[in-house]
């Protein structure tokens, strides 16, 4: 574990408390794709709570292909010198180099996204190893474990990225909250059973037994494009939202950004949201995922 | 102890801040609207992102109303972004972050830095017998501290843990530490 104190201060930095801390201020909020510092203003001028600053987003990467790979250093300082909210960015899966410099740059999460290309066929990053915390995808809850166990502070369902399509994101989200009602319902002897079925360690399916909660906060990401779309996965169970492509593909990007702000607060009032969803001009076009040559979300292990 | 204890719901960690305050007795409503704020007698401002949650309160039509409470001497207690919220001045912020005023203290948003710099320390606290284990995210650090406020807790020389009369300010995470004990005093506090 990387946890460090530094000498006489008497503080202690890198622990989980510390870096799960940040996940649950980020509660109930929107976290966005930017891909400079001008989107980085928008963003943040339409109430996100964090920015994830990215060279392309997924439905662009989707249209070029080629390897996408950790964003060049200094467009992260550029959005980190214009940015007061939390700036995270993206490794790929398994490129602990990617991370260690990301770390090096200060930023606020890592995001060990299938959205890059991966660099490890079999391995994810081991996340204990660094003072800065990570956030990784997952499609079900044995993914999910998988990656808490390697270090991950924060879970998000993958989604389909770059599709403005929130169809797999609620697939996920109901496998992964359906698995933990169904594990709080399970006696002992079953108890191992869930963990040889979701290949994942029982500590942590005895820990979801017994708080009926995944151990650290769970957010939604992938396809949403939308203040409805974020009401709907937060009426899931999903506790915040990533959103993408959703915003800046819109045809008024900082008018969707502010109403999907409202919407991950309001998500239960649908008197709001009727407010908030009314003239925002027309959402991102969006894919059907049949039509999907790639599927990101089959990435990681 | 208060009738109904609100914690403002707009964005961030105000679920834990709830089940703390219900298993301590309280009664408890998640305040997001005008309306539900006119029904507390106390309130919570959790932390998460101060910008974010001063843009939400003004477009639910929630910033005037509160102003009003906290000048009728609302009890509140401000944790993080709900300090930042609820000073007198604050450097680092945006333009249009509103700066409540209720407490007379400066405070620096992200003062420790950013996050690879936040940390747990143990902490004396006025009135507790035992140290306290606090939870510092990206934390506020107060710059100046009014005449009228005291100061329960410091860190290397700066406070951490103010009160002035109805209204008490953490610039840490009370609810993440498995330690009920700030939440106790505040509530014996404004009237047991």
């Amino acid at each position: 574990m990387s946890s460090n104190e530094a000498p006489n201060s008497g503080r202690t930095t890198g622990t989980p408390l510390v870096k799960r801390g940040l996940a649950e201020m980020l509660k109930g909020g929107v976290i966005m794709d930017v891909v400079n510092p001008e989107q980085a203003k928008i963003a943040e001028d339409a109430g996100a709570t964090a920015v994830m600053a990215l060279e392309r987003v997924p439905s662009d990467i989707r249209r070029d292909g080629g390897v996408s790979r950790m964003s060049d250093p200094e467009m992260i300082q550029g959005i980190q010198a214009v940015c007061s909210i939390p700036v995270m960015a993206k490794a790929r899966i398994g490129h602990f180099a990617e991370a260690q410099i990301l770390q090096s740059l200060g930023v606020d999460y890592i995001d060990e996204s299938e959205v890059l290309t991966p660099a490890d066929e079999a391995h994810h990053i081991d996340k204990w190893a660094f003072t800065v915390p990570f956030v990784c995808g997952a499609t079900n809850l044995g993914e999910a474990l998988r990656r808490i166990s390697e270090g991950a502070c924060m879970i998000r369902s993958k989604g389909e990225a770059g599709t403005g399509n929130v169809v797999e994101a609620v697939r996920h989200l109901r496998s992964i909250m359906g698995d933990i009602r169904k594990i709080g319902q399970a006696d002992n002897a079953e108890l191992f059973d869930w963990a040889k079925q979701l290949q994942a360690p029982l500590p942590l399916i005895q820990e979801i037994a017994e708080t009926g909660e995944l151990p650290v906060p769970m957010f939604c990401a992938g396809g949403i494009a939308t203040p409805a779309d974020a009401s709907l996965v937060m009426q899931l169970g999903a506790q915040a939202v990533f959103v993408g492509s959703g915003i800046f593909k819109s045809d008024e990007p900082a008018k969707m950004a502010t109403a999907i702000v409202e919407a991950a607060t309001h998500f239960q009032d649908p008197d709001i949201l009727v407010k908030v969803s009314t003239g925002l001009g027309d959402a991102m076009k969006g894919l059907e995922i049949a039509s999907l040559e790639t599927k990101l979300a089959e990435r990681g292990w | 102890m208060p009738a109904t204890v609100g914690v403002l719901a707009l964005q961030g960690a105000f679920a834990v801040h709830a089940a703390i305050l219900e298993n301590l007795g309280a009664a408890t409503i998640e305040v997001r609207t005008a309306e539900q704020l006119a029904s507390v007698d106390a309130l919570v401002i959790p932390g998460g992102e101060s910008t974010t949650i001063s843009m939400l309160l003004e477009r639910s039509a929630m910033l005037e109303p509160l102003r009003a409470r906290l000048d009728e001497g609302l009890p509140v207690l401000g944790t993080c972004a709900g300090m930042i919220l609820l000073a007198s001045e604050i450097s680092d912020g945006r333009d249009d972050q509103h700066a409540l005023g209720a407490i007379d203290l400066a405070v620096t948003r992200n003062g420790y830095g950013r996050q690879i710099d936040s940390f747990e320390a143990d902490i004396d606290v006025a009135g507790l017998d035992a140290p306290f284990h606090a939870v510092f995210i990206r934390a506020p650090v107060v710059e100046r501290v009014g005449n009228a406020v005291e100061v329960l807790a410091e860190v290397d020389d700066q406070a951490v843990l103010c009160t002035s009369g109805s209204v008490t300010v953490a610039a840490f995470h009370p609810e993440l530490s498995d330690d009920d004990r700030i939440h106790r005093q505040w509530l014996d506090r404004i009237g047991g």
